[in-house]
């Protein structure tokens, strides 16, 4: 099971108390009636499905409630940080765990 | 390579199974093939197969980064059925399921294709109306699917707790006699054998590392961990992997890559006739021919490569299993493992041509890919050899997420995916 660091209560928790809420990072289109169909595609459904260090969103649905993003590495599935919403993706060069 | 009949049994019996010759030679790769297959899974080898018989292409390499059929052929509960709700759907799973009856026949392989039949538990009125209108859907195109009551559903598979009491309540199954499992191991393996034996090349521990465009955007050839490797076509069917694999040609495609994980108890006496899948509480289980009960589970919440998933769902799937069906209790679980699935937004598989020429994608299949195997192998055979959508695959393209016209399994399907 994953232990993942809730940003907000400060703590490490099990997996359980959260739910997983896709990729970090999508901006919702400023102008939504401009946008072309490609557009419209890379937003709704293109993602980057990394192999290695991914930005993803999670809720602490079973605790605090509230959305904060991760860094975790799909290979290992290894946490590397966890940050608040809106703070932007941290700079973790040289700090990727090991595999 | 030697046929197998009865013959040839009883003449190897005799000289003590020590002159069986390989079933297919471990090759190094050619500078260069007319089409390069990414991944030897069932689909991948299956899709080499019917290049070579069906439109005489035989200078064809099927290359896998590991070994052959060890992906998620060799990781799924090996469940076959084609009771989709949607008319693309049925086409293509009922087209799958057709090629599925006589598959041992046309490959000479025994892939111990069963058709036990698949039942689906309601738990729910929101389960028994879905059902009922799958079934609807299904008779209209023909596709073999029926509504059992609580106690016929008990005589089709007598382990089925249906008391009124029940944490998860029987209300119901849709039955599809037709459906069933085959040996997942000899779907790949009989694939690889046939395909090997008309000219096919099968490369193992190879990994592709990318996919080679000229100056015009067209194909030239793939990167490999044995050298670069020339082909005017290649066909990516790589499951969880094929992002990655695409990515590297320049195409960012519609999928997430999830762990789905399965389990195994100890093996015991035949007791389980069919297959049971209950989508509500997602637990999917059936007997293998050697006696353990083999059980499916849902998807992890996060995407992943790991291979492993967590422990969360397999407690969450055996509870299901122990209230569904109480004579399970006490049985020990030997193993448990994890494939890579490759998630669509409409959990609909993706079949066919791309925008860059001469690079073809089979893929998307998510929690559902091996029933499909002979069906998606022979339509991508077609459409790489001609250029062009066969008629079952044509619905499955990569555009519709730039159109909008899915083919929205998802909110409709039988299963929670």
């Amino acid at each position: 099971m994953l232990l993942i660091q809730c940003p907000y209560c400060d703590d490490a928790l099990p997996e359980l108390e959260f739910a997983y809420a896709g990729e970090a990072h999508i901006d919702r289109p400023q102008d939504p009636s401009a946008l072309s169909d490609e557009e419209w595609r890379d937003f709704l459904f293109i993602r980057s499905n990394v192999k290695g260090v991914h930005a993803e969103r999670w809720r602490h649905i079973n605790g605090c409630g509230r959305f904060f993003n991760a860094l975790r590495d799909t290979v290992s599935d290894r946490f590397v940080t966890s940050y608040k919403a809106g703070e932007p993706r941290p700079d973790t060069s040289g700090k990727e765990p090991a595999q | 390579m030697t046929h197998f009949s009865a013959m040839s049994l009883l003449k190897n019996a005799i000289s003590g199974h020590k002159n069986w010759p390989e079933q297919w030679p471990d090759k190094q790769p050619k500078d260069e093939y007319d089409v390069i297959i990414v991944g030897a899974g069932g689909h991948g080898l299956g899709a080499a197969y019917y290049l070579a018989k069906e439109h005489g292409i035989t200078n064809v390499a099927v290359i896998e980064k590991g070994w052959l059929g060890g992906g998620n052929t060799g990781r799924n509960t090996t469940i076959i059925r084609s009771n989709y709700l949607y008319d693309e759907s049925a086409r293509l799973f009922d087209h799958a399921l057709d090629l599925w009856e006589n598959l041992s026949t046309e490959l000479n392989y025994n892939v111990m294709y069963s058709k036990r039949g698949v039942m689906m538990l309601a738990h729910n009125v929101h389960d028994v109306q879905s059902f009922q209108r799958h079934i609807h859907a299904n008779r209209l195109n023909d596709v073999d699917n029926r509504w059992l009551t609580p106690k016929e559903a008990k005589a089709f598979c007598p382990p089925l707790n249906i008391s009124p009491d029940a944490r998860y309540p029987v209300m119901g199954a849709a039955l599809q006699q037709r459906a069933g499992t085959a040996r997942h191991d000899a779907v790949a393996w009989g694939y690889a054998r046939a395909a090997a034996k008309r000219g096919v090349d099968i490369i193992q521990n190879c990994p592709v590392i990318s996919i080679r465009r000229g100056a015009d955007g067209a194909v030239e050839g793939v990167e490999t961990g044995k050298g670069f490797i020339k082909a005017r076509k290649v066909a990516v069917s790589a499951a969880g992997h094929t992002s990655v694999v695409m990515d590297s040609a320049g195409v960012r495609m519609p999928l997430e890559s999830y762990p789905l994980q399965a389990l195994v108890s100890e093996p015991i006496k035949p007791v389980f006739p069919c297959v049971v899948m209950s989508n509500t509480v997602h637990a999917y289980i059936s007997q293998s021919d050697k006696g353990e009960l083999v059980i499916g589970s849902g998807t992890d919440q996060y995407t992943s490569y790991s291979q492993r998933g967590g422990l969360p769902l397999i407690e969450h799937t055996v509870a299901a299993i122990c209230e569904v069906f109480p004579i399970f209790n006490r049985m020990r679980m030997l193993r448990k493992w994890g494939g890579i699935v490759d998630v669509t937004p409409d959990r609909s598989a993706i079949l066919g041509k791309t925008p860059v020429r001469g690079l073809y994608v089979n893929c998307g299949w998510g929690t559902g890919g091996f029933k499909a195997t002979p069906g998606a192998a022979h339509t991508l055979a077609w459409t790489v050899a001609k250029d062009e959508p066969h008629p079952i695959n044509a619905p499955f393209t990569l555009e519709r997420f730039t159109t909008g016209r899915l083919i929205d399994e998802a909110a409709a399907a039988a299963v929670a995916h």
